[in-house]
């Protein structure tokens, strides 16, 4: 290797980013501004992305700490509305505590939950219409919880089981559901950014009136299909809007390897040209209204938004993760921005809609309704206990017919089911 | 019903044939890439297109191959039938995670809730002085994948028929043109002229509508001496080396490589008892070697030769030295030589 040591020159030094804090650390969060509420005000839609470049760099927010909802963000929902959200958040909580556990018991292989996250997918997909497009990562199993999709069919595929609408194909909690605008999941992750953006160029391509949303995480940024989409989407000024869920960690790296100490992922937007937002993530009110702005600018052809939601992950990646081996114990306690579901529920009960008894009640009921029907989903088998879909569905939907080499190995792997379990196997 | 008129058409026009075609028959066929619209392509396979079909259903993008692709799957997803061109297949790799994690494992992983019949056309390998980035034949790594047809025509004849069947595929489909044919066919003789496709009866193209269904080779020669399992550009190279040399051989365009017509091969090589496979691509886990293994496993005993390949090298395409690359006569008579004697 060769080097130069010119004398006169200081030598160059490699930067490697390293998180305030590690295990044993206590968390001090004093440095993150919370700007007060209206700080940016509400533009008009159809603002010109240069005009709003100071709303990329703060924090759009609605949920005051006096857990009051004022100014021009405010979206003023309905008391109804409100509630709705908050026992969705609730419920999809409830869901997570419940097939977390059941992983734990060796139910399934595999989970993960949105524990601090809920108002991302939750109020998200209210400010959305039914038939729009949602391109979601892994941890937006709240869009399906928004939409009703049964929450049976949601624990069926996490148990891999014969009712498992996926035939036992994917990975826990990787869905897939048309009928509800819920696109397929990957586990490459980011692939789904050009996916929303091609589906929005088509709608838009088709004069419908439907939009696509898309969501990722603050590592997977850093993914070359984020900026090709981005590209694409400002180059035809795609109806789709571009949500990076800024959770502070990807699996054991914090964000600064995905360059968040030099600025915000919101800001990835002014370099593309479109319109930026940066939002405090665990108010739901201001989620909602942020993609209740971008949703009305994308519908009416103003064109493609990304989205930051400022957040933290309440818990590990997923059940195969443990942070404390890399994080200090006490973030997300110490997180300045609350829990989404708390500062919604203390929202409530500010204004006189709601109680801590009421939201008690809620609570246990929920648990008990997500209980009841795992009990129905295991009547469809847990993963690894024979109830799961004919052995020779393997070989189905690679194509769409199946070519003879498929028939081989599929007569091939029957006949090695014979030889494992015997000649009646079938039956069994 | 009368037949439709047929044209003589070089494979280029035949590809623009079959894309012209597709646009006024399918509304959802969408056809995007570099350079493709109002340019109609460095090739031309797409020109005049933009003008008659509208800018929504043929477009320039953005130099972005992951991108091109990725919105092709999310097209699909809505509904559209996109037909993508990669301007070379050596630029397809940024686009490799979208083909093989996305649009090929779409219906297996939503179990048919989404689908992708998206038709990825790509002009590949060598002769035409392209160096190591405009020459390669990337197509074993596609046949690998599991949910993708790879399809190569050897003939304007097959290029229109075969893409028009791979259009109307619900399946994704890599297309791959072999682009030193696309102005006339190639003997391996560089240093001859190059004959036009006029002279060539696969360059009788029905102006119409018509499909080659995947899946179906073509026996482009009868022979009992030996077989040879070839596609594309080298269909012709052997052709025209088997002419020279007086070689009775089977010439078998596989014309689709996955799925593989296996039938077809099967019953040559237990006639014929000889197999030869041939290919442009480089020879260490390319294509031949899955051939090879097909029919030995289905034809060992019928073989009274070692299967032999002919393939380029084990080397990135060079510029100067490409001849020195190509798998062209001097190689494939060798290689005749020495399978007729074994």
């Amino acid at each position: 290797m060769v080097q130069s040591t010119k004398d006169n020159l200081a030598p160059l030094h490699l930067h490697i980013p390293e998180p305030k804090f590690r295990p044993g650390d206590i968390a001090d969060f004093s440095d993150i501004i919370v700007p007060a509420v209206d700080t940016h005000p509400r533009p008009d839609e159809h603002v010109l992305p240069a005009d709003i470049h100071p709303l990329a760099y703060g924090l759009v927010r609605v949920l005051g700490d006096d857990h009051v909802a004022s100014g021009s963000w405010n979206p003023g929902l309905d008391l109804a509305t409100l509630q709705v959200m908050l026992r969705r958040m609730l419920l999809l909580r409830a869901f997570d505590d419940r097939m977390f556990r059941a992983q734990r018991q060796g139910k399934t292989s595999f989970y993960m939950k949105s524990f601090g996250e809920e108002a991302t997918s939750v109020a998200t997909t209210m400010a959305l219409h039914f038939d729009d497009m949602c391109f979601p990562s892994y941890r937006q199993q709240g869009i399906l919880i928004t939409r009703d999709y049964p929450l049976v069919d949601m624990m069926n595929q996490i148990y891999s089981n014969r009712g498992d609408r996926l035939k036992g194909r994917q990975l826990p909690i990787m869905y897939s559901a048309k009928d509800y605008g819920f696109f397929s999941i990957s586990g490459n992750l980011t692939t789904q950014y050009p996916q929303a953006a091609g589906w929005a160029m088509a709608s838009a391509s088709r004069g419908d009136t439907r939009i696509s949303a898309v969501w990722c995480g603050d590592g997977s940024t850093a993914e070359g299909d984020f900026h090709n989409a981005l590209t694409f989407a400002a180059v035809y000024n795609a109806p789709v809007i571009f949500q990076v869920v800024n959770n502070q960690w990807a699996i054991s790296s914090f964000s600064g390897f995905a360059g968040s100490e030099r600025t915000t992922f919101a800001a990835r937007a002014i370099g593309y040209g479109i319109a930026g937002l940066r939002v405090d993530g665990n108010d739901a009110l201001a989620v909602y209204a942020a993609m209740q702005w971008a949703a009305n600018r994308a519908r009416t052809n103003g064109g493609p938004t990304l989205i930051e939601y400022f957040t933290y992950r309440g818990e590990g990646h997923s059940t195969s993760d443990d942070p404390s081996a890399y994080r200090a114990a006490e973030e997300y306690a110490l997180w300045p921005l609350g829990d989404p579901v708390t500062r919604l529920k203390d929202h409530l009960i500010t204004i006189g809609a709601w109680s801590e008894a009421q939201h008690d009640a809620l609570v246990l009921e929920l648990s008990e309704h997500v209980k009841a029907i795992q009990k129905e989903a295991e009547q469809n088998g847990i993963l690894g206990h024979g109830l799961h879909h004919p052995f020779e569905t393997m070989f189905e939907d690679v194509f769409e017919e199946m070519p003879w080499h498929l028939k081989e190995q599929c007569t091939q792997m029957l006949k090695e089911q014979e030889d494992k379990f015997g000649p009646d196997w079938e039956a069994r | 019903m009368s037949e439709p008129a047929t044209k003589t058409m070089n494979m280029i026009e035949a590809i623009n044939s079959a894309l012209d075609i597709m646009l006024a028959k399918d509304n959802d066929v969408v056809i995007m890439g570099e350079d493709v619209g109002y340019f109609g392509g460095v090739f031309r396979a797409t020109a005049g297109l933009q003008a008659k079909h509208g800018k929504t259903r043929v477009f320039d993008t953005p130099i972005s191959e992951c991108g091109i692709i990725g919105v092709g799957v999310g097209m699909a997803a809505y509904g559209l039938r996109p037909v993508p061109e990669i301007q070379f297949a050596d630029y397809i790799y940024p686009g490799l995670d979208q083909l093989v994690s996305e649009a090929a494992r779409m219906r297996y992983r939503s179990a048919n809730d989404f689908i992708c019949p998206m038709t990825v056309r790509s002009p590949f390998g060598g002769g035409i002085f392209g160096g190591q980035t405009h020459s390669q034949s990337p197509e074993s790594l596609f046949t690998h994948v599991c949910g993708i047809k790879t399809v190569i025509p050897a003939t304007p004849y097959d290029a229109k028929g075969l893409l028009i069947a791979a259009i109307e595929d619900n399946d994704p489909v890599v297309f791959f043109e072999p682009k030193r044919i696309y102005n006339g066919p190639f003997t391996g003789y560089y240093d001859r002229p190059v004959e036009p496709w006029s002279k060539h009866e696969g360059s009788m193209v029905p102006q119409g509508y018509y499909r080659i269904d995947l899946g179906k080779a073509a026996v482009v020669r009868a022979g009992e001496a030996v077989t040879v399992l070839t596609y594309g550009t080298m269909v012709h190279v052997v052709k025209a080396v088997v002419a020279e040399h007086g070689i009775d051989a089977e010439i078998i365009d596989l014309r689709t490589l996955l799925p593989l017509d296996i039938g077809t091969i099967e019953a040559s090589v237990k006639k014929t008892g000889r197999c030869m496979v041939v290919h442009e691509a480089t020879r260490t886990s390319g294509f031949g070697a899955e051939l090879a293994a097909q029919v030995q496993e289905r034809c060992f005993y019928h073989l009274e030769a070692p299967i032999e390949r002919v393939t380029g090298f084990d080397t990135p395409y060079p510029h100067s030295l490409e001849w020195a690359y190509f798998p062209g006569p001097v190689r494939l008579a060798r290689a005749f030589d020495k399978i007729m004697k074994d």
